[in-house]
């Protein structure tokens, strides 16, 4: 008879175990709800996007709105040119016909039967009719968007930028950072500090002096006056000025003894060394760089220079009325990102917790 | 460095860096016919400015002298970005931004729409950074505990902080509209009447500050939690030795432990509220009316829209002032030593 019982009971018990090999407590239970909800709240609106962006504009425009992407089924029927919409029709002695309609006057509907396109029409009131659905992902919302706007040009733009300046982020802050790290030099400790004071300093507080230098110099309406101003990043000196100072100094010395040049020390033994924290900066980087919008904003005022970010926010003032474009690009905008961390999720999280940056 | 230290142990990345980087490693050794050349010309130590040149040179012409020219906008009118076209104008800017009848009025002061982005700044960074640090160590408490789907959750209440300020502002848009909007759909099922968001002040404020601390909480429960799990298990289990119950363990043990953690996350969260600008430029513009206009907006507005030049510095110049009060608080709060 035990036995008999033992299942719902292993199972209870594997449902409830936990890791210290204790049950579930009520505190746990709460701990799961919060985190669920959280959940929700938390991926709920970006679900709530995706889905969005592949309802036809009529979906869109319902109230109240459906969660799965519907659209109104249509029929070919002869003699007419286009499709014709279905609906289901209460008739009048009761029964439901299936009727495709002809065309829609006031309160009033004139509705046909598909199977027998030759007999007279049916006229129907509107509110004896519900449209026949099926659930349906318009694609043709990301087609368009990216055909019909200028799209691509934006998504270039913002590969280059994101592109280039990483690269050479990584490359002139990993050499200042071996600089500052590995040599004795005078004024050495006087350039950190100047770096690391404007830590804190955000484009927002030096907006207008930071746009008339990129003017003199010719950058205004130019992807470099995106790219360049931002690459000496305080925070990418630093966090690899600090990795590069737990590598050994004997490895640089007998490196030299070696005949080995300084160009070679820096990329052959410190790069590799520093490799986790130039991933760190790498993976902060491209994130900077593609979420960027304020300083891209002031310095492109050409659309065919517009980054994705900027491009997004003038198609959101320009297409009003036009959702379904809108929420495609704002899908495909945050594709990439999302694609970025779902395979480096791990690496993200920790650089993040353990340098304190973003 | 603490972080030093676990960047080192931490694991490799799934995608070795090292392969990514091969193309350009190997372009640097192509570097080296060049650079040996000018090694052997200035000599091994001179060449450490070689390297710290090139950072330098942009960080002093992109980010230092903005830094300076803006004290001189400052002190200069004009409609010209040119400063040879500015002429000197002194304090001018500033008395105007603080020329008031009644500090506690905008509407008598001369530059009305400074003191009303000054006076939303200040609701938003309250409500922001007290609501946003709340509900970041609450969540960090719920993920600190040993709990399956730990890892999961940790990603899906991180993963808005990866998104564009455009994006969360248009995802948000779209579930607050008026007419087709999910929230509204949500109130009509309950039997309320629909509420327009983004064209009410008070909504649009409470709207704003919801909608940022949902795209940046993630990061600050990063933080907390690395901070709770720095906290070593044997005080833990000598507060339960000495009898403490859970919440004795809490208010004794943890909250004081995570004391410095939180005065950085406090400090980061009021820097970074300070500067709102990009998501609620998407979402109100400042709207409705200037409900919610902030101080970077305004300093945009005031610059690029309205080209008064020399009053966006001198606003640029306030913000600048309270971000160094800020930024030197933190200084001091983070190298406080530990409190016993």
């Amino acid at each position: 008879m035990q036995n008999q019982v033992a299942p719902s009971n292993a199972i209870i018990a594997f449902l409830t175990r936990r890791r210290g090999g204790q049950r579930l407590h009520t505190t746990d239970i709460i701990t799961y709800l919060y985190l669920l909800f959280g959940t929700l709240i938390m991926f709920g609106p970006v679900v709530w996007l995706i889905m969005s962006s592949f309802k036809p504009l009529e979906g869109l425009y319902e109230f109240p709105p459906t969660f799965l992407p519907y659209k109104q089924e249509t029929v070919q029927v002869e003699g007419y040119d286009k499709p014709l919409d279905l609906f289901d029709v209460q008739m009048p002695d009761g029964s439901v016909r299936r009727l495709a309609q002809i065309s829609q006057v006031g309160i009033g509907a004139r509705m046909i039967d598909p199977q027998a396109p030759n007999e007279k029409p049916i006229d129907v009131k509107i509110d004896q009719r519900t449209p026949v659905r099926a659930i349906h992902f318009e694609l043709k919302n990301y087609t368009e968007a990216v055909t019909r706007f200028p799209f691509l040009t934006y998504l270039r733009n913002s590969v280059i930028v994101t592109v280039v300046a990483t690269l050479i982020t990584l490359l002139i802050n990993s050499m200042a950072a071996f600089g500052l790290s590995k040599y004795q030099f005078r004024g050495r400790d006087a350039i950190f500090l100047l770096i690391i004071s404007t830590l804190m300093v955000p484009i927002s507080v030096i907006l207008i002096p930071a746009f008339l230098v990129i003017a003199k110099v010719g950058w205004a309406n130019n992807l470099w006056g995106l790219i360049i101003p931002g690459a000496a990043t305080p925070t990418g000196v630093f966090l690899l000025r600090q990795y590069m100072l737990t590598i050994p100094d004997d490895l640089i010395q007998s490196a030299r003894i070696d005949g080995a040049s300084e160009w070679r020390i820096y990329w052959q033994i410190i790069l590799p060394l520093a490799a986790p924290a130039i991933a760190v900066l790498a993976i902060f980087s491209v994130m900077w760089r593609w979420n960027d919008f304020l300083w891209p904003l002031i310095v492109v005022s050409k659309t065919e220079l517009f980054t994705l970010q900027v491009g997004l926010n003038a198609f959101q003032g320009e297409l009003q009325q036009q959702w379904n474009y809108i929420l495609a690009m704002t899908v495909l905008t945050l594709l990439p990102i999302t694609i970025v961390f779902a395979f480096l999720e791990k690496y993200i999280t920790t650089g993040i917790a353990t340098t304190g940056m973003r | 460095m603490g972080y030093v230290k676990t960047l080192a142990a931490s694991k490799r990345p799934r995608l070795s860096a090292g392969l990514l980087l091969r193309p350009f490693t190997w372009l640097l050794g192509l570097a080296d016919y060049i650079f040996l050349p000018l090694q052997s010309l200035i000599g091994v130590r001179r060449m450490a400015y070689f390297f710290v040149l090139p950072n330098l040179l942009i960080f002093g012409i992109f980010i230092l002298l903005p830094m300076l020219l803006n004290f001189y906008y400052g002190f200069t009118a004009g409609n010209s970005i040119l400063l040879e076209n500015r002429p000197f104008v002194g304090t001018e800017n500033l008395q105007r931004l603080f020329s008031c009848v009644n500090y506690l009025n905008p509407k008598t002061c001369r530059e009305d729409l400074f003191w009303r982005a000054a006076g939303n700044t200040t609701v938003f960074v309250i409500g922001q950074v007290v609501f946003m640090v709340l509900f970041s160590l609450i969540t960090a408490l719920a993920l600190n505990r040993e709990i399956r789907g730990r890892g999961f959750f940790r990603a899906m209440f991180f993963y808005p902080v990866l998104l564009s300020p455009v994006v969360v502002a248009l995802i948000w848009k779209w579930i607050l509209q008026y007419q087709y909007g999910l929230l509204n759909a949500f109130l009509v099922a309950l039997g309320l009447e629909k509420i327009p968001f983004l064209l009410n002040a008070n909504w649009a404020q409470f709207w704003v500050i919801t909608i940022s601390i949902w795209a940046q909480m993630g990061f600050f429960t990063l933080i907390l939690l690395a901070g709770l799990q720095a906290i070593p298990k044997e005080m833990y289990e000598a507060a339960s030795m000495d009898g403490a119950n859970k919440w004795q363990s809490f208010r004794n043990v943890t909250l004081p432990l995570l004391m410095p953690t939180m005065t950085v996350v406090l400090i980061l969260a009021l820097i970074r509220a300070v500067q709102v600008f990009d998501q609620v430029y998407v979402l109100t513009n400042g709207g409705p009316g200037t409900a919610t206009l902030y101080m970077v907006q305004y300093i945009y507005r005031t610059g690029f829209e309205f080209r008064n030049y020399g009053l966006a510095a001198a606003a640029s110049l306030v913000l600048a002032i309270i971000l160094l009060v800020l930024t030197i608080g933190q200084l001091v709060f983070s190298r406080e030593p530990k409190a016993a």
